[in-house]
């Protein structure tokens, strides 16, 4: 048979490892800055863009979709073609996914920081960045599949399914959670309400862990480890077997994000079984790469490389092994809102993504570059100094954690609650100065590595076409039996499985998602009604500025919940919350039912100044919302749009919303100025304490209403 | 809570490609062979300089045949 000869594209795989690097560093730093704003309410700069609910997301979006995104394409596109032995489909779709995401990038930075979100965490983007991510994926996509269809390979290595799932999956995952209607050029709301927004995130939330960061680098893993450790994987059979069942069960264990809220509890129950079985394929695929390097321990020593990947693997065993522990009620009752799940998810995001990461860069770069790597001592500094700042980062935010929940619940023997919730958030305050020392440690590792590699590649020249030779498939199909028509699709995978994704798809959705979501918001509880005009407005400041970020919006039926923030969050309370806000962390209290708790003046002060308010209190000062105006342009437009999702504001309501707004600002401008305090009636400030003086009251209404008018 | 059914519309369908993906994958004799792919991948680090060029597509060679048992 011919052989062949042919190059592989090692341009593409340098440019999406220099990207790598390059918001790798970025993404740090700003979670840096993060983790010191939480004990250092100065650090958030009293600036929209400096203060902790933007830079947050910022911090999230930057270290999964552009550092670990980066990666993935950067390990794509280096394996793929030699696992395929033939170069990229094309290097046209490869420029364009390249500088696509590099483009993305930059402009989900700039949006975020500039307060456009739909405030889902984790696809905190607008529609039309949504709308560009879906492009670039279908690019990546194409190039995926057609090197896939000509491959000299016959048999598609685990690490291509494991790329194939990511692909499909993710598709999918992104474009249902993306149904949003749009407002403006940068604003939309959920296409989806409450409960069934919530379901929807953490369905998409939970499978972005999963298939963004967790089977695209076990695809990278089953072929960087067998290579840095040159033996194969220690059994071929048990990673087949645990990709499939990894990514059948996978998919269903999303509502554990979910556990004691507003969600029927069959839905809870069928996540939390789905998700102690996610144990078996996570510890198949955890010990697969483990005993890869049976026999090869010695050189686990000496190479930073290995030391990497043990110390990541070894991470995704633990955080894989906590997971389904988290997801087990009795104890999710206790780590849900703490700490508990920061620390999870940077040993799983620090330890394996990180590490990995590093590993394979420092794995890659002297390969592309034909030079040794500059320093292995320093390759070794980074390692020892990013596993202390990673024990120095999960120790603290465990110990946090759970002191902190362990408070929340802790009551006096006279029957009432131990602590204010601000007495349990001073007291773990010296935790976060060392988590924020561990990150630090962390990011200087970052930094020396960049140093380390950067002296390597001027050191080297890069090898941008790499020569390699072998023999074409040739078309001979083996035939099993009997020919059946459907033969011929599944002897075309590439086509069976985007043509049954699409066909799928564009049913299931267009049938479904009108006719079922909008008559489905018909409200449950006749006193919940729609927020008014100012509130909206007020309602958009919360999520703009990320508020959702600190204070979750959800009164789980606990004893200490109710006592502390009232009565429990009913299902049908939100079924007018494009998006939801319930939240998944509790820096700050629950708001659920803030509203009329305290007098319109308080909010106004506790806004300018916090801890003039609270003493003690980390959270920053929003001190602009009293001197920016509303936006009420944009009223009439969202007006429409939530009737649109079915919100019963009267017909033509649109055109005298702006008329009500004014009415009620006027009021709570009237309440502030009875405590002395001059405000024009059309600042922020003003809205932002409609929406929170209306929120939790409707329930609260019912018999109040009989009694008061 | 419709959208219920949307997530498990859009669940089982992705299920169901992922099992037709998987009877392909058994049918067409991927999984014939679960020694030979974990080593293949291993061959191709060399450059095909000018000597070893024959070397290497020698290993490939052998792990074809292995395949093939």
């Amino acid at each position: 048979m011919q052989v062949e000869t042919f190059y592989y594209d090692n341009r593409i795989v340098k440019n999406f490892a220099f990207a790598t690097l390059l918001w790798g560093a970025v993404g740090m730093l700003v979670g840096l800055l993060a983790a010191v704003q939480m004990y250092l309410p100065a650090a958030n700069f009293g600036l929209p863009i400096t203060t902790f609910g933007r830079i947050r997301p910022l911090h999230t979006n930057a270290v999964i979709f552009a550092f670990v995104g980066n990666g993935i394409f950067m390990g794509v596109y280096y394996s793929l073609q030699r696992l395929c032995k033939a170069p990229m489909f094309s290097k046209t779709l490869s420029a364009i996914h390249f500088w696509g995401w590099q483009l993305i990038i930059v402009s989900a930075a700039i949006t975020l920081l500039a307060g456009y979100t739909t405030g889902k965490e984790y696809a905190e983007l607008e529609w039309p960045i949504d709308i560009a991510i879906t492009l670039v994926w279908v690019v990546f996509g194409v190039n995926m599949f057609g090197t896939i269809l000509q491959r000299r390979e016959k048999h598609l290595y685990v690490a291509i399914w494991f790329f194939i799932a990511t692909w499909i999956t993710v598709a999918m995952l992104h474009i249902v959670n993306s149904f949003e209607m749009p407002v403006s050029l940068f604003k939309s709301y959920s296409w989806y309400a409450g409960v069934q927004d919530a379901l929807v995130q953490w369905w998409y939330g939970h499978n972005a862990v999963a298939f963004f960061l967790t089977t695209p680098y076990l695809g990278i893993m089953y072929y960087f480890l067998p290579k840095a450790a040159n033996r194969p994987v220690y059994s071929y059979r048990l990673s087949i077997i645990h990709f499939w069942a990894l990514i059948f069960i996978y998919i269903w264990a999303g509502p554990h994000h979910l556990l004691y809220t507003a969600l029927p509890d069959w839905a809870q129950s069928l996540g939390v079984v789905f998700s102690v079985m996610l144990i078996a394929p996570s510890w198949g695929g955890m010990l697969n790469g483990l005993f890869t390097l049976r026999g090869a321990w010695d050189k686990v020593r000496e190479d930073p490389v290995l030391k990497f990947m043990v110390v990541a693997i070894t991470c995704y065993g633990m955080a894989t092994f906590e997971g389904p522990l988290l997801s087990l009620k009795s104890v999710n009752a206790i780590s849900h809102f703490s700490d508990w799940t920061i620390a999870h998810v940077h040993v799983g995001a620090l330890g394996w993504n990180g590490f990995l990461t590093f590993s394979i860069l420092y794995w890659l770069i002297p390969r592309l570059y034909r030079t040794p790597l500059y320093s292995i001592r320093l390759a070794s500094t980074h390692f020892w100094i990013g596993t202390i700042g990673i024990v120095l980062y999960a120790i603290p935010m465990y110990w946090a954690g759970f002191t902190q929940a362990m408070m929340w619940k802790q009551f006096t023997e006279e029957g009432t609650l131990a602590f204010q919730f601000l007495e349990t958030v001073t007291h773990i305050l010296p935790l976060y100065v060392v988590r924020s020392v561990g990150g630090l440690l962390y990011v200087v590792g970052m930094f020396i590595m960049v140093y380390n590699l950067v002296k390597t590649v001027k050191a080297g020249s890069l090898l941008a076409a790499e020569e390699a030779q072998a023999a074409p498939l040739t078309d001979h199909q083996v035939v099993y039996g009997k020919e059946y028509w459907h033969k011929w699709i599944e002897r075309r995978p590439v086509q069976m499985l985007v043509f049954s994704f699409v066909l799928v798809a564009i049913g299931g959705l267009l049938e479904l998602i009108p006719t079922f979501l909008i008559k489905s918001n018909i409200p449950t509880i006749a006193a919940v009604k729609p927020y008014t005009p100012l509130e909206l407005q007020g309602r958009d400041l919360y999520i703009s500025n990320g508020c959702y970020v600190c204070h979750s919006q959800m009164i789980r039926p606990f004893r200490d919940e109710v006592a502390r923030y009232g009565e429990y969050s009913k299902a049908g309370e939100f079924v007018y919350d494009h998006p939801f806000q319930w939240g998944s962390k509790r820096t700050g209290p629950d708001l659920a039912r803030i509203g009329n708790k305290y007098p319109d003046s308080w909010h106004y002060n506790h806004m300018l100044e916090p801890a003039s308010m609270s003493p003690g209190s980390v959270m920053p000062a929003y001190s602009w919302m009293l001197d920016d105006a509303i936006d009420t342009a944009s009223t009439p437009a969202k007006i429409r749009a939530m009737q649109k999702l079915g919100v019963p504001y009267p017909e033509g309501y649109d055109r005298i919303a702006n008329a009500d707004l004014m009415k009620q600002a006027e009021m709570i401008r009237g309440h502030l100025a009875a405590d002395k305090i001059k405000t024009p009636a059309n600042r922020e400030i003003i809205a932002m304490i409609a929406y929170l003086q209306r929120m939790g009251t409707d329930i609260k209404t019912v018999p109040a209403t009989a009694a008061a008018r | 809570m419709s959208v219920i059914v949307l997530l498990l519309i859009v669940s089982i369908s992705i299920a169901a490609l992922f099992l037709l993906a998987f009877i392909w994958n058994v049918k067409n004799g991927q999984y014939d062979d679960e020694t030979a792919p974990a080593i293949r991948i291993l061959f191709d680090d060399k450059k095909p300089a000018a000597g070893s060029a024959n070397n290497r597509s020698e290993g490939v060679t052998t792990a074809k045949k292995t395949e093939n048992i």
